[in-house]
Formats: C-alpha cells, sequence, structure tokens
C-alpha cells in the first residue's frame, strides 16, 4: 500500500466513525457547535498521531523483542493515558477557552476507542513507523471531518421542529445513519 | 439489598437505552444476534471481576491515582478475557475483532468503577456489575436482532421469512446500525412519556 493510497483509505473510503463506529462518544458528545468539534478533532489528530508512534515502538521495541505480546492491551493504554495527561496540561497552557470548551471530553480522549483502536490496527496490518503514523493522521482526519459535518448540521436541528420522543440523540443518531450512507458512497473508491 | 441493584442496571438505568454510553461496541458489533449476544456477555465477565477486584481493593487505593488503578484493572480482566476466547472460542474471536480489546475502553466499566465499585461493598458490586452487564447484552441482543431480522431475514442464524424474502442489505451496514438505534431510543421514549401521560391522567 503506498502512503497515498492509507491517508485516502482512511479518511473517506474506511471512515473512523462512519464505517468502523470507533469514537463514537465525542462524535455524539462534542457535536453541538461546529468550533468546539474543529477542536476536538484538532486534539484527537494530535494524540493519535503520537500515540501511534509511541505505541509502535513499545510494540517493536519492548513487546515483540520479550515475547510480551500478551501485554498490548495493558501497555497501549498506559501510554494513550499518559500522553493525554500531557496534551490537558498544553492545553490548559495554550488555549484555556478550547480548553473551557472541551470539558471533560478532553481526559476522556484516553477512553476514546479510536486512539486505542488505531494503536491495535497499526499493529496488526503490520504496518511500520511512517504508514503507522500516516494511518493514524488519516484517521483523525476523517473522525474531525465527519464530527465538524455532523456538528453543522446538529447546528441547524437544534432550530428543527422534530417530534418530542425523537428530540435530542435519536434524530442525532437517525441523522448519522443518512451521513453514514453518504459515507458509503466511498466504498469502491480504492 | 443487591436484588434491586440487578434490576437498577438491567432496566432503570439501562447502559445503552438509558445511560446512552458504551454506544462504539453498541454499533459496530451488532450485525448478527450472536455476535451481539458473546459481546454482551464478553463485556459482563469483565465488568463483574473489575467491580470486585475494585471494590475488594477500595481502601487501598489512594483517591489521586485511582483512574489510572482502575485502567489496569479492567485492562488486565479484558486481557484473560480475550486469551481464553482466544483458547476456546477461535472463530468467535476471529469475528469480533478488533472489539474485544476495545472492551478496555468501553466507558461503561469505567462508570460503573467510578461511580458504584469505589463506594460499596464487594457483594453488592457483583451485582451491579452483573445488572449493568446483562442491561447492557439486553440492549445488544433486542438491536441485533432488529438489525439481523431486517437485514438477513434471520434471527441468531434461523432463517425465519424463507427465500422470497429480499433482505434490507442497508440494515447490517454501518447506517443501519446508527438509524436502528436512533428508531429504538427514540421509541423507547415515545413509551415511557406516554407511561407517564398514563398514570397522570389515573390520579
Amino acid at each position: 500500500m503506498s502512503i497515498f493510497t492509507i491517508l485516502l483509505s482512511s479518511i473517506l473510503v474506511n471512515n473512523f466513525v462512519m464505517s468502523r463506529f470507533l469514537g463514537i462518544c465525542p462524535f455524539l458528545g462534542v457535536s453541538k457547535q461546529v468550533e468546539t468539534a474543529v477542536g476536538m478533532g484538532a486534539a484527537v489528530t494530535f494524540v493519535m498521531a503520537i500515540a501511534s508512534a509511541a505505541t509502535y515502538v513499545a510494540q517493536v521495541s519492548i513487546l515483540d523483542k520479550f515475547g510480551l505480546e500478551y501485554m498490548q492491551t495493558i501497555v497501549f493504554i498506559l501510554i494513550i493515558a499518559a500522553l493525554v495527561q500531557l496534551v490537558e496540561l498544553f492545553v490548559k497552557k495554550a488555549s484555556p477557552t478550547l480548553y473551557q470548551a472541551l470539558g471533560v471530553y478532553l481526559p476522556l480522549i484516553t477512553t476514546n476507542c479510536a486512539v486505542l483502536g488505531i494503536a491495535i490496527m497499526n499493529i496488526q496490518m503490520e504496518l511500520n513507523l511512517l504508514e503507522s503514523v500516516v494511518h493514524a493522521v488519516g484517521a483523525a482526519l476523517g473522525f474531525t471531518l465527519a464530527i465538524v459535518l455532523f456538528a453543522g448540521i446538529r447546528e441547524r436541528l437544534a432550530l428543527a421542529d422534530v417530534p418530542e420522543a425523537f428530540q435530542g440523540f435519536p434524530v442525532a443518531l437517525i441523522t448519522a445513519g443518512l451521513m453514514s450512507i453518504a459515507f458509503l458512497g466511498f466504498t469502491g473508491l480504492i | 439489598m443487591s436484588l434491586k441493584d440487578l434490576k437498577n442496571g438491567l432496566i432503570d438505568e439501562n447502559p445503552t437505552f438509558v445511560q446512552l454510553i458504551g454506544m462504539c461496541p453498541t454499533l459496530a458489533v451488532t450485525t448478527s444476534a450472536m455476535s451481539g449476544l458473546s459481546m454482551g456477555l464478553a463485556t459482563t465477565a469483565v465488568l463483574i471481576g473489575s467491580n470486585l477486584v475494585i471494590s475488594l481493593l477500595r481502601k487501598v487505593i489512594p483517591d489521586k491515582i485511582r483512574i489510572p488503578a482502575f485502567v489496569v484493572i479492567i485492562a488486565s480482566f479484558v486481557t484473560l478475557i480475550q486469551m481464553i476466547m482466544n483458547a476456546y472460542v477461535p472463530a468467535l474471536y476471529a469475528s469480533l475483532g478488533l472489539y474485544i480489546p476495545l472492551i478496555v475502553v468501553n466507558c461503561i466499566i469505567l462508570a460503573r468503577a467510578e461511580a458504584f465499585a469505589f463506594k460499596f461493598g464487594p457483594i453488592r458490586s457483583i451485582a451491579d456489575g452483573l445488572g449493568m452487564g446483562l442491561g447492557f447484552t439486553l440492549a445488544l441482543v433486542i438491536l441485533a436482532s432488529v438489525r439481523e431480522l431486517l437485514g438477513a431475514g434471520s434471527i441468531f442464524g434461523l432463517s425465519l421469512f424463507g427465500a422470497a424474502y429480499k433482505p434490507a442489505l442497508l440494515m447490517i451496514l454501518p447506517p443501519g446500525a446508527f438509524l436502528a438505534l436512533g428508531i429504538l431510543i427514540g421509541f423507547k421514549n415515545w413509551i415511557t412519556k406516554k407511561r407517564a401521560l398514563n398514570s397522570q391522567g389515573e390520579i
């Protein structure tokens, strides 16, 4: 697989949110405003790129070397948790407004399955270091694309007249379903 | 007391339909009733184990580092389940694939550790884990059955409508997960509201 194919397939064809269902919690939780959605996308992109590199190095230089592959889940989640703490400190210092807006969802990036998902997927697909990072950036951009589009729709949706029982979460899910049908159109692109 | 904890997770505070957490596996593995059921049971096993251990260690774990401690305990149980499934049900393990290690980041488990197991004793914590786990399993099986029925015309692999039925393939493709869950939750809200109105009318 060339770098370009990996990038394109992870952004559009195998979109993380729309076809793999990874990162649904922030996708539904932080998508009420376009601005916050962009911030969340950026934070997730940053964490995913670094986490893929770090987990790749840990896998190759520690787990594979000493035959500890079964420790993968534990090691990866600890690396990700530590990274998220760093990012949290950084965002708090660099942009207090964004920090406020992201609120509880920032520490929750640790439990964003997209991050652990990409780390495990990189190893399963036997990508090398560069490919892993590209794959992560592509997947994160796909996540950002989906969440920003979705936030745009939800801003309009807030003004729409929705049947009472479907207000809030259910109509958001159905909107996501319709978006997912649109993303289905990218199948066969590669 | 523990019976109440059990019912709490199963119905009153059902993780999927009421608390709306743990959405990733809910949407991803519900393409067939069988995989929904096995995912639910795997999560239940992890939930009971982690709730028990966290409850036993709740006086030992310092408050400040409780989250990392929870995560390590949960990850250990997930690794255990991973190994057991790989050894005894390899076909199932392969079909659930990536989503088994991802049980670690299922918010239900961390939420129960923080909200329940860290505060109450081991027996009640086990009951809570079992209730929440079964509630999650129930929700997965309902959603998966709806999707499998519409998308493949069968439930648990048993064909119901005969060969003439043309399945709506969309329902087992990714969009079907969003649509089916959205409609199910909307339907549940509608029933809840209707019942509330009815009981008001009687008074």
